[in-house]
């Protein structure tokens, strides 16, 4: 063939693409090797216990990932349940209800918050908000602390902070994709609505159903952001590995530890038992990222809803 | 634009419009919708100038004229659909039964209660048939199934989609064709009862068969509602409407009954413009 003949057939193009796309897969089973080969001391020593033992003790040489486990997914949750009403409620009034004089700047800053770097949440988490959780778990009357719910003494540092600060970071990147999908809403939905005599509530609640595959989607790549979340937490969470459900106490989670440990771990098993939490925090993202395509699906396929051209739910650790 | 009051030169050669016989009664029916000058711009685009027209009711009267000419714009006057838009400024008067829509204090939902719209695209929610349809009732406060279930059967068979879909009104309304879905929209229009009803060139995305169907559907709905529709296709304002309206530039060139605008236009633009000379 001659040259020419394979740039037209767009042979090569095609080649191009096909290695592009190996080369994910490569890269995601590369990871997933180095994961497992750095982590082989620990998952000898350790097998299927490692998962549920609380145990995290470099000096005895036992080591247990469930601390860091529950740390993360507790906090991630409670980021959720915080965040995902606030970024609605954000993204309708953004594409809904604002002035249009404000609706412009309103959205850049929203996208400014999404874009700024954790380190700086953490600063402020740490100069701000934990001194103002402090105080909030001081005021918090005795009989209330006897909920195991908040329990514990009042150190300001803890999941409730990490939460706040996760909340706080996930919002602006959850309500700028949830304007997205918004915006895909077609307008002759709302008008339907509307000259059937909806009130502007019940427009927007059509809008928000028409979007639902896609605002699932948001929060769902708001919570890929909280799983995955370092430097924030750690200046926050209290770094202490327990599986408390106070949301006062200090916790950890997988990030934090392998952070804060990596650089000092001296013991093969101890450094491969950090590495094994990395692999820990790959599953569980894998695990997170499927159930939330198939929850997608699920809808989408109820209704066969039309798709909107929006982020589906990739979730990146 | 200055109005030409010059006579056509052949009032011979016109479209056939006596499909169906001429309506005696249309010169004796009530006032459905009465506008007076109606202005509205788009910032600072005048879009319509000095509109007045009254709309007989229960009979159907088609809005007809070149593109950009702004029917659609009159006829989401009629049930303030253009308050949606931020830039639209409307004055004048739309009174339906004598009330004022524009008037101080009106209830816009009541008003677009009253008026039902079925738009150029078909529109449903991406929910089963039977949620479509009860769409309008549901917000209207209606929670009783049975209530539901018997609007909804009512409603689509005058739309003349109830046996189609009788046997599957929870699937998803997005599975229907695109005619059907078009019913649909218009059986979700009825189901609140109005007592107007608006059409956007219902059909321009339907084929002959579907457009079939829209137009004997329309010509069963006149007994029961104020019909105005906008339209493209010149035939299908003959075969449709009892009066038409054709509008240039946002002002009303000509209006009467269709039979004689189609056979004997008043004013020599209308005759280019159904003649096919121009738009
Ligand atoms: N939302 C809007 N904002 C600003 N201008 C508009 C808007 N909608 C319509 N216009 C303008 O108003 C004029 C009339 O538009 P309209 O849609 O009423 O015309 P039409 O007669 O329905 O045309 P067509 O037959 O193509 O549907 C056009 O010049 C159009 O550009
Ligand atoms: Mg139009």
């Amino acid at each position: 063939m001659t040259r020419t003949a394979v740039a037209r057939d767009g042979s090569l193009f095609r080649l191009g693409l096909g290695v592009a796309a190996l080369a994910v897969v490569a890269l995601v089973l590369g990871i997933a090797f180095v994961l497992v080969d750095g982590s082989l001391l620990s998952l000898r020593a350790f097998g299927f216990s490692f998962w549920r033992t609380q145990v995290w003790d470099p000096v005895a040489r036992r080591f247990g990932a469930l601390p860091f486990i529950w740390g993360t997914l507790y906090s991630s949750f409670l980021a959720l349940l915080l965040a995902a009403p606030v970024a609605l409620g954000i993204a309708v009034f953004l594409s809904e209800l604002s002035p249009r004089l404000l609706r412009q700047p309103l959205t850049f800053l929203t996208e400014l918050l999404a874009a700024f770097p954790s380190i700086v949440y953490g600063l402020w988490g740490m100069f701000v908000l934990v001194p103002v959780v402090r105080k909030l778990e001081v005021a918090t009357p005795g009989w209330m602390r006897h909920v195991p719910l908040f329990s514990g003494p009042p150190l300001g540092v803890g999941m409730l902070a990490a939460a706040l600060v996760l909340a706080v970071m996930v919002v602006p990147f959850t309500a700028a994709v949830a304007r997205e999908v918004l915006k895909a809403v077609p307008g002759a939905q709302r008008e339907a609505a509307y000259a059937l005599g909806a009130t502007r509530w019940e427009a927007i609640r059509m809008a928000l159903f028409y979007g639902r595959t896609g605002i699932i989607g948001a929060v769902m790549l708001g919570l890929g952001r909280a799983l995955g979340e370092t430097m924030a937490v750690t200046m926050v969470i209290g770094n202490n590995p327990q599986v408390s459900p106070s949301i006062f106490a200090p916790q950890y989670t997988m990030a934090s530890v392998i952070a804060n440990e990596f650089t000092e771990a001296a013991d093969p098993l101890h450094l491969h038992a950090l590495v094994e939490i990395g692999l820990v925090l790959f599953l569980l993202t894998i695990v997170i990222n499927a159930l939330s395509r198939l929850l997608l699906w699920r809808v989408g396929k109820k209704e066969e809803a039309p798709a909107v051209p929006a982020a589906a739910a990739p979730v990146a650790a | 634009m200055t109005r030409e009051l010059q006579a056509p030169a052949d009032p011979g050669i016109r479209i056939r419009t006596e499909l169906r016989p001429a309506e005696p009664a249309a010169a004796s029916a009530a006032i459905g919708i009465e506008l007076r000058d109606v202005n509205l711009s788009y910032g600072d685009n005048h879009v319509l100038h000095d509109i007045s027209m009254d709309v007989d009711e229960k009979r159907v009267t088609a809005l007809i004229g070149p593109s950009g000419c702004g029917k659609s714009t009159l006829l989401r006057c009629l049930n303030r659909m253009n308050d949606l838009i931020e830039s639209a400024r409307t004055t004048g008067s739309v009174k339906i039964k004598g009330q004022d829509i524009y008037g101080p204090g009106t209830d816009v939902i009541a008003v677009r209660r009253r008026v039902g719209m079925v738009f150029q695209k078909s529109n449903p929610f991406p929910k089963s048939i039977f949620d479509n349809v009860v769409y309008g009732l549901r917000i209207g406060g209606v929670r009783d199934r049975t209530a539901l279930e018997a609007a909804a059967e009512k409603s689509l068979s005058l739309a003349a989609l109830w046996d189609e879909v009788k046997d599957r009104l929870q699937a998803s309304a997005l599975s229907l064709s695109g005619g059907q879905q078009q019913r649909l929209c218009i059986a979700r229009a009825i189901a609140v009862e109005p007592e107007i009803l608006l059409m956007d060139e219902p059909c321009s995305a339907l084929d002959p068969i579907a457009t079939l169907k829209i137009e004997e559907l329309i010509y069963s709905l006149k007994e029961r509602y104020t019909i105005v529709i906008v339209t493209h296709n010149l035939q299908q304002a003959a075969r449709v409407s009892d009066k038409t309206a054709f509008f240039w530039l946002g002002r009303l060139v000509e209006y009467g009954v269709t039979s004689d605008m189609f056979t004997n236009p008043r004013e020599k633009l209308t005759e280019d413009y159904i003649t096919g000379r121009f738009g």
